[in-house]
């Protein structure tokens, strides 16, 4: 059986301890650059992120393992009650969490869950995809299509674009855009947003354009809104 | 970040079947430069960059070291919306180090980098939106006048249909290269058209430029038809400026905005504005590089002639155009003098670099020229206080060549080779006998 990978390092005494007795091997990292380079050749079994006591990093080592592991493992987040806002609009980091402080039959219960699901889900190999509509992203190999036809994008385009086609209906700030796409302090402030927003436009087409609509006075939606069908 | 970009362009010149990628750069003069790799060596020029010999680049040569290093910027990777579907190309800009890491002295795109580093480190950032205008041409023969579409027959009854059709395929190919279009007219001019670019930060714009200049070009060449940014290509008629829109934002606000002023122009938009007239003379040479581009400079043709500013003169350097609604966002300061056959890395470093010299010594801004300039004799602009730009290459190489501004913003490599290789230039010009002058002195005297 493999390893699982755990955040930080060293990880809180119970969860060391709730692991050690399920006799799981486990390795804890404190950078999500070091488990990356100490993944076994056919992936961890699993990962479990701790995020009490440094969320950020925490969050942090979440999405870069996500976008860096060669095979993706399933991940399990253990946070405080006080945190379960911070999981709206991350669902693409974790694949389950367990509140703290936890019980440590319910992280096992959970982890044995994962690795199952984690197990049987690797015989079969599908590509992830994000549709609306005519739109098409293929998150496995980066590419976007409109009407069947390939969509040229470049990278930060289609970032912006999977995060809001992956949130059909709701309404973003500039802010919030820039916080969650560009996910670090960009130069360019809440404009840069604009810019990506006309550029993309432009190259959905006509058609397309109104596929990003803007909310005056408060940011972009992607896809018509539930309520008024408009 | 960057790890992610490039596996990004790795996995998309996989899926779309990319067969060239083409490194491009800008030489001293603003000429795109090119070189294709396999994509098979993608992945470590990425890495590592690609070396290459630079002796033959215009403004690259050094006596010691000819090989230059490449480095690809991922975020401007783009596949080409022209290319052959079935083994498509793509384009990514780049910047030129020298081979242990260091920048490259001769590379006009590092020297922007260079010079908006420097803007962001007292807070700002710079951004430009520059009004593009051309003129489409029947094919040139050499020693004959050009042909306007317009008036030269070119399918003599569809003439408008062709240029109007030119444009929006020129327009739809910009779009699918990240360049977002806010207008675009047919100008005063016979066979003249502009299409003003939306405003970005100026290291985007000044590759997007260089994108649009080609793009405009080989959408033209397909039809046969000769796109040209020559500055005065036709005695008589307006010549193509490059008007360029400016501002700086400082995080999410427009710094030149400030809603208590008559004109909402902040102090810091004033003394960027004083100084770029202060600065005017000595970076003329640069937003206007060639000998033709002073000959677009003349009265009567909406181009400026005289260093001033005002709200609603467009006889003027710099133009404060009335923003719509009083938008904050819209504060914006339109600077005249540049064509668009200027080198934009260069144009924007040596601009920005006035503008904030007269943000850090606080500039007081002189008074504004409402009348009409062009009806003042010298004796009254005198009174004004108000200069004229140069007027010819060689004045604005004179001006430049003091310039301890423009010494700093582009530094000692390029400031030497420019001033070496336009004097070259303008000595070239001043042995030409003209048509002007056989016509006027042969027979007189």
């Amino acid at each position: 059986m493999s390893e699982i990978a755990v955040f930080p390092d060293p990880p809180p005494p119970e969860l060391a301890r709730t692991l050690d007795v399920g006799g799981y091997r486990w390795t804890s990292f404190d950078s999500a650059d070091t488990a990356v380079k100490a993944e076994p050749s056919d992936g961890w079994s699993a990962i479990i992120v701790s995020a009490d006591a440094e969320p950020d990093a925490a969050w942090a080592f979440c999405r870069m393992l996500r976008k860096k592991e060669s095979v993706t493992a399933p991940l399990l987040l253990l946070l405080s009650g006080r945190q379960l806002g911070d999981l709206e609009l991350r669902d693409e980091l974790f694949d389950d969490f367990c509140m703290t402080p936890f019980h440590p039959s319910e992280v096992e219960a959970r982890v044995r869950h994962l690795l199952w699901r984690g197990g049987s889900g690797t015989t079969e190999v599908r590509d992830e995809l994000v549709e609306y509509t005519e739109l098409v992203l293929n998150l496995d190999t980066y590419q976007a299509m409109i009407e069947g036809q390939p969509l040229d994008l470049t990278y930060m385009e289609y970032e912006l674009l999977k995060f809001l086609a992956q949130n059909p209906g709701k309404v973003f700030t500039r802010e919030i855009l820039l916080n969650r796409v560009w996910g670090y302090d960009y130069y360019g402030g809440a404009r840069t947003v604009d810019v990506h927003v006309r550029r993309l436009r432009a190259k959905l087409g006509e058609e397309h354009a109104n596929l990003i609509q803007t909310v005056r006075s408060v940011g972009y939606r992607f896809g018509q809104t539930r309520r008024f069908g408009s | 970040m960057q790890e992610q970009q490039r596996n990004y362009v790795l996995h998309t010149v996989e899926e779309r079947g990319v067969r060239l990628v083409r490194l491009w750069f800008t030489d001293v003069l603003g000429t795109l430069k090119s070189f294709a790799i396999s994509p098979a060596e993608l992945e470590s020029a990425l890495e590592d960059g690609m070396t290459f010999d630079g002796s033959a680049i215009d403004g690259f040569s050094r006596i010691q070291e000819a090989d230059v290093l490449a480095m690809p910027d991922a975020t401007t990777f783009e596949v080409l919306p022209w290319s052959d579907p079935k083994g498509s190309e793509a384009r990514v800009f780049c910047d030129i180090h020298e081979l242990d890491g260091a920048p490259f002295a001769g590379d006009p795109r590092q020297t922007l980098r260079r010079n908006l580093d420097q803007a962001r480190q007292a807070g700002y950032e710079f951004m430009v939106a520059p009004d593009m205008e051309f003129f489409y041409f029947s094919p040139p023969v050499a020693g004959e006048a050009p042909q306007p579409l317009d008036e030269a027959g070119f399918f003599d009854l569809t003439t408008n249909d062709v240029a109007g059709s030119l444009r929006k395929q020129t327009i739809r190919t910009l779009e699918q290269m990240s360049i977002p279009v806010e207008y675009s007219f047919h100008e005063d001019a016979p066979s003249q058209h502009e299409i003003d670019l939306r405003h970005t930060d100026a290291l985007t714009m000044a590759d997007s430029i260089m994108t649009f200049r080609l793009v405009v070009r080989e959408v033209a060449a397909r039809q046969n038809v000769h796109a040209t940014f020559m500055p005065k290509p036709l005695e008589g008629v307006q010549g193509s400026g490059m008007h360029t829109h400016l501002s700086l934002f400082r995080g999410d606000d427009n710094a030149f905005y400030d809603a208590d002023d008559v004109y909402n122009l902040s102090p810091v938009a004033r003394s960027f504005m004083a100084g770029l007239l202060f600065h005017a003379a000595e970076i003329t040479a640069l937003t206007n590089q060639t000998v033709n581009s002073y000959k677009r400079l003349v009265p009567g043709f909406e181009a400026p002639i005289h260093i001033s500013w005002a709200r609603n003169n467009r006889s003027g350097l710099i133009r404060v155009p009335i923003a719509k609604r009083g938008n904050p966002m819209a504060t914006r300061l339109e600077y005249r003098s540049p064509d668009p056959a200027c080198n934009p890395y260069l144009a924007f470093s040596v601009i920005l670099a006035a503008g904030m010299r007269g943000v850090r010594e606080g500039y007081e801004l002189p008074a504004e020229a409402d009348a009409n300039l062009f009806e003042m004799d010298d004796r009254q602009l005198a009174k004004l206080g108000i200069e004229q730009l140069p007027q010819s290459l060689s004045d604005a190489l004179k001006a430049m060549e003091r310039s301890e501004l423009v010494f700093d913003a582009i530094g000692e490599h390029m400031f030497e080779w420019f001033l070496r290789n336009k004097r070259s230039e303008w000595r070239a010009y001043k042995t030409h006998v003209t048509a002007f002058e056989r016509d006027r002195y042969l027979r007189a005297l």
